[in-house]
């Protein structure tokens, strides 16, 4: 099955749902047309929220730049002393 | 544990001339007691990534690294089939030829796989011991935005999708590749995306992410809009 027929799917499944609440109003009809909006609103919330957290916390590694400095200049003098042409010009 | 396995490590260049012999370094300095080959994909480059190549094939055999050229620049998912043809390991590692993807993991990808029989191990920035340096705020964002939006739309079950340092199974990458017609990150997304509706066994292990070049990896707009049709590309053909 194509995913995005899965996510129709569970649309479908949850619009169903609101349907069937809209008929028996178990809950007064005027907050159920509303029920669409907050799930839009808290989805939009959820990303946001999950790209700030995510930004906030983002992993950083600045130490692995100064391990790669000191890599590439142990490659460099390896490889230079074995007439291998590691000059940066070009 | 037996020696059988071998693993074949693409790199694709393009005007890569003194970082190629400094990645060759580094894979033979860390990969000891394995079996591989490094199989280069030059793109004709002009800045003579090929004179260097031949020079450390001299160093260190004809065996262990392998020159494949291609006349022009021709893109990332040919260069992997065109790699892929000549590999004559059981598995095979790609890793770009910047040295944003450092060798010292790739003893960590090799034991994933043992250990756990995985098709596929792929590196990934976004768990403990993993990382990125040399990214702005805005370069950060846009990679978290693209995250959250491809997990919640794609549920691909990995944690970093456009990452694109990964050891596969041979044939498991040959059956991958061969349905993916994607470019640039996209590409690496779509086989990720592919592999895992296949219901491949995908490990991830932790990568750290050194942009040398200060935002050579800089998203821009047209960038963002390739990003979202590849998104939408992946849902409704994955």
């Amino acid at each position: 099955m194509k995913h995005v027929v899965k996510i129709l799917t569970l649309v479908v499944a949850v619009s169903a749902f609101w349907v069937a609440l809209l008929q028996t109003s178990v809950i007064p009809p005027s907050h159920t047309w509303l029920l669409p909006i907050y799930f839009i609103v808290s989805l939009g919330c959820y990303g946001l929220l999950m790209v700030g957290v995510g930004v906030m916390c983002f992993p950083i590694c600045p130490e692995e730049a100064l391990l790669l400095q000191q890599d590439i200049k142990e490659a460099k003098e390896y490889l230079k002393g074995r007439g291998i042409d590691v000059g940066s010009d070009f | 544990m037996e020696e059988k396995n071998k693993y074949s490590i693409i790199v694709p260049t393009y005007n890569e001339r003194l970082n190629i012999s400094l990645i060759v370094y580094l894979i033979f300095k860390h990969l000891r007691d394995v079996d591989f080959e490094i199989i280069i994909v030059d793109d004709g480059s002009p800045d003579g990534t090929q004179e260097v190549v031949k020079q450390l094939q001299q160093l260190y055999g004809e065996d262990h690294i392998l020159l494949r050229p291609r006349a022009k620049k021709l893109g990332l998912g040919t260069a992997y089939i065109h790699g892929l043809k000549h590999a004559s390991g059981n598995f095979v590692v790609i890793m770009d030829a910047d040295l944003s993807h450092h060798p010292k993991y790739l003893p960590s990808f090799i034991k994933k796989q043992l250990e756990t029989g995985a098709s596929i191990v792929t590196g990934t920035r976004y768990v403990n011991g993993g990382g990125v340096h040399g990214w702005n705020l805005m370069r950060k964002l846009t990679s978290r935005g693209a995250n959250v939006l491809a997990q919640t739309l794609l549920w691909p079950g990995v944690s970093d999708l456009t990452g694109s340092f990964r050891l596969y199974k041979k044939s498991v990458l040959e059956d991958v590749i061969s349905s993916c017609v994607s470019k640039g990150y996209v590409f690496q997304m779509e086989m990720i995306v592919r592999a895992s509706r296949k219901g491949y066994h995908i490990e991830e292990v932790p990568i750290t992410f050194v942009d040398r070049v200060f935002g050579s990896s800089k998203l821009g707009g047209s960038e963002i809009v390739e990003y979202l049709k590849g998104l939408v590309y992946l849902l409704v053909t994955t």
